[in-house]
């Protein structure tokens, strides 16, 4: 195995002394004075302090830019609660996080599964958890990764910027938590439930894509909270009331569609029309849509986000090393588990199941970085912008402005195609056999980067659903719109989701599904 | 900058409500698997807790998905023989080139496999057989401990404080760290009497000696009089409540009219002695004895699971269980229990002869005789003769059961007897 070094244009910093033992080594006619943070593998809380400080030294110096870090060390119980309640510090309670968590802990216990190394928050301060039993090697990875990798791509991607509010979420965090609380008291523990499990069902519809969502605190949504309740109660009595209208005035009315243009945010419209609804409810939906808000730049970024991190973690410790700040048996258990992290199986291995975001995003970043140190004459051809340009830069600005759909059309190599091995299958309903598609040769290269993108565009990985129309002066029935893409069908969960929609709404639900050509066909209704 | 939060003694168990949720939200399913795990168990390996399996697809969370069907396309890594164009089979469920589908490492993906604490489990158990809270609660007890003195510790509350001891350690402590300075103490004063009775009382010399004599005195003053480590507290630790042994016979009619659900049944109810006796006794014995015209001593297995044809003389079990108490478990030594469970089928002769068993050689010997008549259309002479054997006997209970909530009456009886002693 042999340690990659990092670039050669990194100056010598001066260390701030650690208490460590100290040797000369020869190497070659020069000699690097090596002095080592640490040797063994037991952490204390000075050893970590130390090698945070040095960590972030490095990350400052290659410009970094993250929040203040809060690193908290844990059990592995705990991180198996931390796991259960998908990485929200704080959460109301669910059964289906009692579920998680009863599935973690099995294979946890069996050994079938280790837990993973780092659950890190994106929250200012930003939250990461280091496992009690890992050791000291593996602490300082994470704390690379989690820390000052993960940390800054929070802080810098625009989604994370235009969609998240880290200030703000904690708090929230806390207010939905005590909001449900009450809820439970005031309408019994499994009313509340009910409505969660349907949002839940829902959450993949809870977010908008298009406008940016408001500042989330806690004293403001406590403040509007009530405020809303009232407002939104009376906003729907208008909408559904059954006064006699003026004839002219109803006819008019009865032409209008509603909503006037399909609305992508399911869980938004439900919140604001639905007939039915008590005020809590409507907050419920609310929280849970909120939290699908938080959570969705993570879903939409996780190639960039993981392979960011990896690719910080391998360059910051690298830095150290060649600094003589690790020992050679420190980095041999690093580059294990860095290795292990970024393997990617190839498609007939047992152990595959899809492509590795830490392999491929990790892989990325370091093919623009080689583009930018050492470009070929293809990149140069492929890649005029950044060959050769400052490397710290490209990767920066690759980071804040893409999310995995975008920045795999702009930034996947033919280098990198070929180095992957990568091909694409097409599988058709209607043909006999699959075909491959295109595979890593100069006619497939660009063919294959559009296939590769499309597959992290979430628009395309989930089915399209839209409210197409509301009955408002009939029986109120909800109409949603499958619109689909090559002519891909809903899975066989569509008559229980629609039970769950129906739930919500309080009145007749059908979903129609439309096809590329624009044949609309009703492929099932919930009659409540 | 980084802060370090140690968060290891804080917020354990945070996901212990979300599992209670869980476990309320499918207690139907838990219940029946419950009760399938119980069938599987021998009686002696109740208490402990359970892998339980539900039904996946029971507890699924559901989302909008995408059906097969249309067409996709998707890139996989490591290519190593296609090329643009080629056209492959489809491969079959999805292993190997496909991507996707298949789990693996063959688990099973339609079950949801668990864990159950023991207490979850019992809960489980008892909820079946309707018993009253008090008695679900001494059941799920841990056995009782007594706490006993076991010597000084230098830790511990302060109610433990121990305070002859913690003085003496005290006076040791500052004899100890007072020594060395009184000695040169004495030295000195000695050799300041000796120049002042040499009249050089002001020489530098006495001078000299007076200030060390002040700075000794105040260094022996300055000993503690009492110190955080002499502080000695009485240790108690748990000592398990001295136990003693039993041994609990279990006898089953197994001519052909007992099925296997009336198995079933009979096997709750040895279950529920048997816990009975191990909250009480540490060592237990089990003898199975079934019988039909005769009797045998089985193991557990046989016991539960051969069938056979045939009248059914009861007597013959009394016997066989007669003759092994005296050979193998004289009353003095153990705590003898039994119970037997049949349909109420008897040879009509026999039952008389029961009843003299019971009366003169049994009952005398044992704790506790519980028999349950299981689904019996009618009372039979077995049971008019047992319910002469019960006028007569304080030790002896019975009772005809229907259903699974039926069995804990039979055992009443023992139960009060055991919270008024």
């Amino acid at each position: 195995m042999s340690v990659q070094t990092p670039g050669t244009d990194v100056p010598p910093i001066p260390t701030p002394t650690a208490s460590a033992p100290v040797e000369d080594v020869g190497h070659g006619s020069q000699v690097i004075r090596r002095q080592y943070l640490s040797e063994g593998s037991e952490w204390t809380f000075d050893l970590l302090r130390t090698y945070d400080q040095e960590i972030g030294r490095v990350a400052a110096h290659y410009g970094l830019d993250t929040y203040p870090n809060q690193i908290e060390v844990i059990t592995s119980e705990q991180m198996i609660d931390a796991y259960s309640s998908v990485g929200m510090p704080v959460g109301y309670h669910h059964w289906s996080f009692g579920k998680q968590f009863m599935a973690t802990q099995k294979s946890y216990k069996r050994g079938q599964m280790g837990l993973a190394y780092e659950i890190v928050i994106n929250s200012n301060p930003c939250i990461a958890y280091l496992m009690e039993e890992n050791t000291l090697t593996m602490q300082a990875l994470v704390i690379a990764h989690a820390s000052y990798g993960h940390n800054s791509f929070f802080k810098g991607n625009y989604l994370f910027r235009t969609w998240t509010d880290a200030e703000g979420i904690l708090d929230y965090l806390v207010f939905a938590r005590n909001f449900v609380a009450e809820c439970e008291e005031r309408h019994g523990e499994e009313a509340v439930e009910e409505i969660l499990d349907s949002c839940h069902a829902l959450m993949n519809y809870g977010v908008d894509r298009y406008k940016r969502p408001a500042r989330l605190s806690m004293a403001k949504e406590q403040a509007r909270q009530r405020e809303r309740e009232a407002y939104l109660q009376s906003q729907v009595n208008l909408l559904w009331r059954t006064l006699p209208p003026k004839e002219a005035a109803e006819q008019a009315k009865k032409d209008e569609r509603f909503p006037p243009e399909p609305q992508e945010n399911l869980l938004y419209f439900i919140e604001k029309n639905a007939p039915r609804l008590e005020p809590w409810q409507r907050e419920l939906v609310r929280i849970v849509r909120k939290i699908a808000q938080y959570f969705y730049p993570q879903r939409q970024t996780q190639v960039m986000n993981e392979g960011w991190a990896t690719f910080w973690h391998y360059t910051l410790l690298n830095h150290l090393y060649e600094e003589g700040k690790l020992s050679d048996g420190f980095m041999l258990e690093f580059l294990q588990s860095h290795t292990n992290v970024v393997y990617q199986p190839p498609y007939y291995s047992r152990a595959y199941s899809g492509i590795n975001p830490y392999a491929l995003g990790f892989n990325m970043f370091r093919d623009i970085r080689r583009i930018c140190e050492a470009p070929t004459e293809e990149d140069r051809r492929w890649f005029p912008d950044i060959a050769g340009a400052d490397w710290v830069k490209t990767l920066d600005f690759a980071m804040r402005n893409f999310k995995d759909e975008s920045f795999i059309a702009q930034y996947l190599s033919p280098h990198l195609i070929r180095e992957m091995k990568l091909f694409a299958v097409v599988d058709d309903d209607q043909e006999e056999q699959l075909e491959i598609a295109a595979i890593h040769d100069e006619a497939g290269y660009r063919i294959i980067r559009q296939l590769l993108a499309d597959q992290y565009n979430l628009g395309n990985r989930e089915p399209n659903i839209q409210v197409w129309h509301v009955d408002v002066y009939g029986d109120r029935a909800l109409t949603l719109r499958h619109y689909m893409h090559n002519r891909r069908p809903l899975g066989e969960s569509t008559p229980e989701m629609l039970r769950h929609v129906a739930r919500l709404w309080g009145y007749d639900v059908r979903l129609e599904s439309v096809d590329e050509s624009g044949k609309v066909e009703l492929v099932g209704e919930c009659l409540v | 900058m980084s802060t370090f939060v140690d968060r290891r003694l804080s917020g354990k168990n945070r996901s212990a409500v979300n599992r209670q949720r869980f476990l309320r939200r499918f207690k139907g399913q838990i219940r029946r698997a419950v009760t399938e795990a119980v069938s599987g168990r021998k009686v002696a390996d109740l208490e402990r807790g359970e892998k339980i399996s539900i039904p996946a697809k029971d507890l699924s969370e559901p989302v909008f998905h995408h059906g097969p069907g249309g067409r996709r396309t998707i890139v996989h890594p490591g290519n190593k023989e296609f090329v643009t164009g080629d056209r492959i089979d489809r491969p079959e469920d999805g292993g190997g080139q496909g991507g996707g589908g298949g789990s693996p490492d063959g688990e099973g993906l339609d079950e949801f496999v668990f864990e159950l604490t023991k207490e979850e489990f019992m809960n489980y158990f008892f909820e079946d057989l309707a018993l009253p809270d008090m008695v679900k609660k001494q059941l799920s007890a841990v056995p009782e401990v007594k706490k006993v003195r076991a010597g000084f510790v230098s830790q511990g509350n302060p109610s433990n404080l121990h305070v002859v001891r913690s003085m003496k350690q005290a006076l040791g402590r500052r004899l100890a760290m007072a020594a060395g300075p009184r000695e040169r103490l004495l030295e000195a004063e000695a050799a300041l009497a000796e120049l002042e009775a040499k009249g050089v009382g002001d020489s530098a010399e006495a001078v000299e000696l007076r200030e060390e004599i002040a700075a000794l005195k105040q260094r022996v003053a300055a000993v503690p009089f009492l110190d955080t480590w002499d502080l000695r507290y009485a240790h108690r630790i748990d000592q398990p409540q001295p136990t003693s042994q039993a041994v609990m016979f279990c006898i089953m009619d197994v001519s052909g009219s007992m099925d296997q659900e009336r198995k079933d049944i009979a096997k709750r109810f040895f279950m529920l002695l048997y816990l009975f006796l191990t909250k009480s006794y540490e060592k237990i014995d089990l003898v199975f004895i079934r019988h039909h015209t005769v009797a045998k001593e089985v193991d557990e297995e046989d016991f539960f699971s051969s069938r056979e044809t045939g009248g059914t003389v009861v007597s013959s079990a009394l016997e066989l269980m007669r003759d092994i108490i005296r050979s193998r478990y004289p009353s003095g030594a153990w705590n003898i229990y039994a119970a037997q469970a049949s349909d109420g089928d008897n040879w009509e002769d026999d039952s008389p002869r029961c009843r003299e068993l019971l009366v003169n050689d049994i009952l005398p010997l044992v704790q506790y005789y519980a028999y349950v008549e299981i689904q019996a259309e009618q009372p039979q002479s077995l049971w008019h003769q047992y319910e002469y054997v019960k006028s007569v006997n304080r030790n002896f209970a019975m009772q005809r059961i229907l259903g699974l909530e039926d069995i804990y009456p039979v055992f009443r009886e023992l139960f009060r007897k055991k919270v008024t002693a």
